[in-house]
């Protein structure tokens, strides 16, 4: 598949005047998974955030080869493929994580919404604030539960009721119920799966546009993994969610969009997830779905 | 091979051989000598002071001139060359109270933000000569920071102060922060160094400035390291004693700790009132040889009890990763 193809599949905004596609959208449930959505779920978006020809090295070594991609807004986009293809690193350069990493670079345009990310007066912290991120490990600082969720708006020295916004912002990450009578006792206290919940209220407490989560269940208990996964199809009613992962019925359960990265850092297919994983146009997507490779 | 020399591979004893039980005697060994010696000096600490006090001295079979626990801990003037004798130790531990706490206001802040520039800020290059170079200021005899006090600091400082003293308090604790910045910003270092590079992906991806990440999120989770630093740091200034000695003087004036003009006069420390005991003509067995083990006593009883707080606070603040 070429990259032009692929770009017009994503942008076609054919059917997005489709009444019955946008009632569908407002309605997505969170267990909407492949069996339910249509293959036109993510058609009648808007594209928030766009690569273009994004390559990326580390030293000399290309992790991201000519990635081409359109993100489109409050859904939830899946980026799948073997380890060391290059998802992590794509996702990364979403809100120039890969800045930090002295060896990195970065070629191509990246655009949020109509400002290229990469130029030079964009200044990455206040990217950042605009693109959450919920990592692989849970990371809460050794602050309390309370201290964590407000710590972007601190910093940012948002206005505002913080109790409200913490309230709100757990109770959107389903963890109010948990621990709203132990706001001031540590984050680390909590187990693993109430502190990757942590994390993501600490990082919507600012409201970005954009949540990045790289393997945000892999860390975790299938428990712990379901009720993350309910929160991600929740999550994307308000926000455009971009996940990592590597398992493929995950991103089959929660994804409208799926990437699929294999390797030397090359974008096989994009495309709706229904489609990626019931009729790839590429073969290699296949066998890798299907589990002959990877 | 054969069934019977498998079973007897399988069943030899190498745990008690005689060289493991030479090896771990040996090791045992050094490892128990540092105990003895410092469970010696303890020992020989109280028994010596103990003939000082006059409460304590018949227990020890010591007859003659003594000292009252009162007399010794609330007397204000030192004097135990010239009669009348006077043995208060609070003008000495004022001044050894005055060096630490301005020593500690020099040293503490400029370490942590030493120790800041070094893990969070600095190229690999800067460190590897910023870290050789604190190590070298921490490597420097402890005579020549007093000799650079005394020829440096002290009239750089009666150009700003006329009236100072030529031995200060101040100029013993510029000297005293100079030399323990390096403990305080090395051990501050590696306790900001093992904080999960987990924590600063959190704080960058939350739109965190580098200033927000090392002060908001790394220096927080260094608490009990950096803390832990504080004290070994202030132990090292209430101990030290060449510097102080040079810079301070040797007059056992009684300063109020609490009033900053204090520090523009000369002082004696308690390290310093041992060594000059110690260079007086002092007899064994005299008191004031025997005021030497009290004053080394209360050094060492408040150093002690700063370890203590260190590891208490240490494992107050500890954060568990995993």
């Amino acid at each position: 598949m070429t990259r032009e193809n692929m770009t017009d599949e994503a942008s076609s905004p054919a059917d997005g005047g489709d009444p019955t596609t946008d009632e569908m959208l407002v309605e997505t449930s969170p267990t909407a998974g492949v069996s339910e959505s249509d293959s036109g779920t993510a058609g009648g978006s808007r594209t928030l955030v766009e690569a273009r020809n994004v390559n990326v090295w580390y030293d000399d070594d290309q992790a991201l080869n000519d990635i081409s991609l359109e993100i489109p807004e409050n859904r939830v986009t899946a980026m799948i493929g073997p380890s060391g293809c290059g998802k992590s690193t794509f996702l990364r350069c979403i809100n120039r994580m890969n800045d930090l990493i002295d060896a990195a670079r970065v070629e191509g345009d990246l655009f949020l919404r109509n400002k290229n990310v990469y130029d030079d007066d964009v200044d990455p912290v206040a990217l950042r604030r605009r693109v959450g991120m919920v990592f692989q490990k849970p990371n809460p600082f050794p602050k309390s539960i309370y201290d964590n969720v407000a710590y972007g708006l601190e910093i940012q020295d948002k206005e505002g009721d913080y109790d409200e916004i913490v309230e709100r912002s757990l109770k959107r990450a389903a963890l109010w119920d948990e621990v709203e009578d132990q706001l001031d006792e540590s984050g680390l206290e909590l187990s693993g799966g109430q502190q990757q919940r942590l994390c993501i209220a600490r990082a919507i407490a600012p409201d970005p546009e954009v949540l990045l989560m790289d393997e945000p269940a892999s860390a975790l208990d299938p428990v712990a993994t379901s009720k993350i996964e309910d929160l991600i199809s929740e999550l994307a009613e308000e926000y455009t969610v971009v996940i990592v992962t590597h398992n493929m019925q995950q991103a089959a359960r929660i994804s409208d969009k799926t990437a699929v990265f294999l390797t030397g850092g090359e974008l096989v297919e994009f495309g709706d997830t229904q489609k990626i994983f019931e009729n790839p146009d590429s073969q290699r997507v296949e066998d890798y779905i299907t589990g002959k490779f990877g | 091979m054969s069934t019977d020399s498998l079973t007897q591979d399988l069943t030899q004893r190498t745990e008690n051989s005689s060289r493991e039980l030479l090896a771990r005697a040996f090791f045992f060994g050094c490892a128990f000598l540092s105990i003895v010696t410092t469970i010696s000096i303890a020992v020989l600490l109280v028994t010596e002071a103990a003939k000082f006090f006059s409460i304590t001295a018949p227990l020890v079979g010591v007859e003659g001139e003594t000292a009252t626990i009162a007399e010794f801990l609330t007397g204000t003037e030192w004097r135990p060359n010239f009669t009348p004798h006077e043995f208060g130790v609070l003008p000495l531990v004022s001044a050894t109270l005055m060096i630490t706490f301005g020593s500690a206001l020099i040293a503490l802040p400029l370490g942590v933000a030493t120790a800041i520039y070094l893990s969070e800020y600095a190229s690999e290059r800067a460190r590897s000569f910023l870290k050789p170079a604190l190590e070298i200021l921490a490597g420097v005899p402890t005579v020549i920071y007093g000799f650079f006090a005394l020829m440096y600091i002290t009239p750089a400082l009666s150009t700003i102060f006329p009236d100072i003293s030529f031995f200060n308090l101040l100029s013993a604790s510029i000297v005293v922060g100079i030399m323990i910045i390096p403990m305080v910003a090395s051990i501050s270092e590696d306790a900001m160094s093992a904080v999960p590079d987990d924590l600063r992906q959190a704080g960058y991806g939350m739109g965190a400035t580098k200033f927000d990440v090392s002060v908001g999120v790394v220096l927080p989770a260094a608490t009990s390291g950096v803390v832990a630093s504080f004290i070994l740091a202030l132990s090292r200034a209430i101990g030290e004693t060449m510097a102080v000695t040079i810079a301070a003087g040797s007059q056992a004036n009684m300063l109020n700790p609490l009033n900053p003009l204090g520090y523009f006069e000369s002082g004696m420390p308690m390290t310093a009132a041992m060594v000059q005991l110690l260079h007086g003509d002092i007899t064994g067995g005299g008191l004031a040889y025997r005021s030497l083990f009290a004053i080394g006593l209360t050094l060492f009883v408040i150093t002690l009890a700063m370890n203590i707080v260190s590891d208490l606070v240490a494992a107050r603040y500890r954060e568990e990763y995993e």
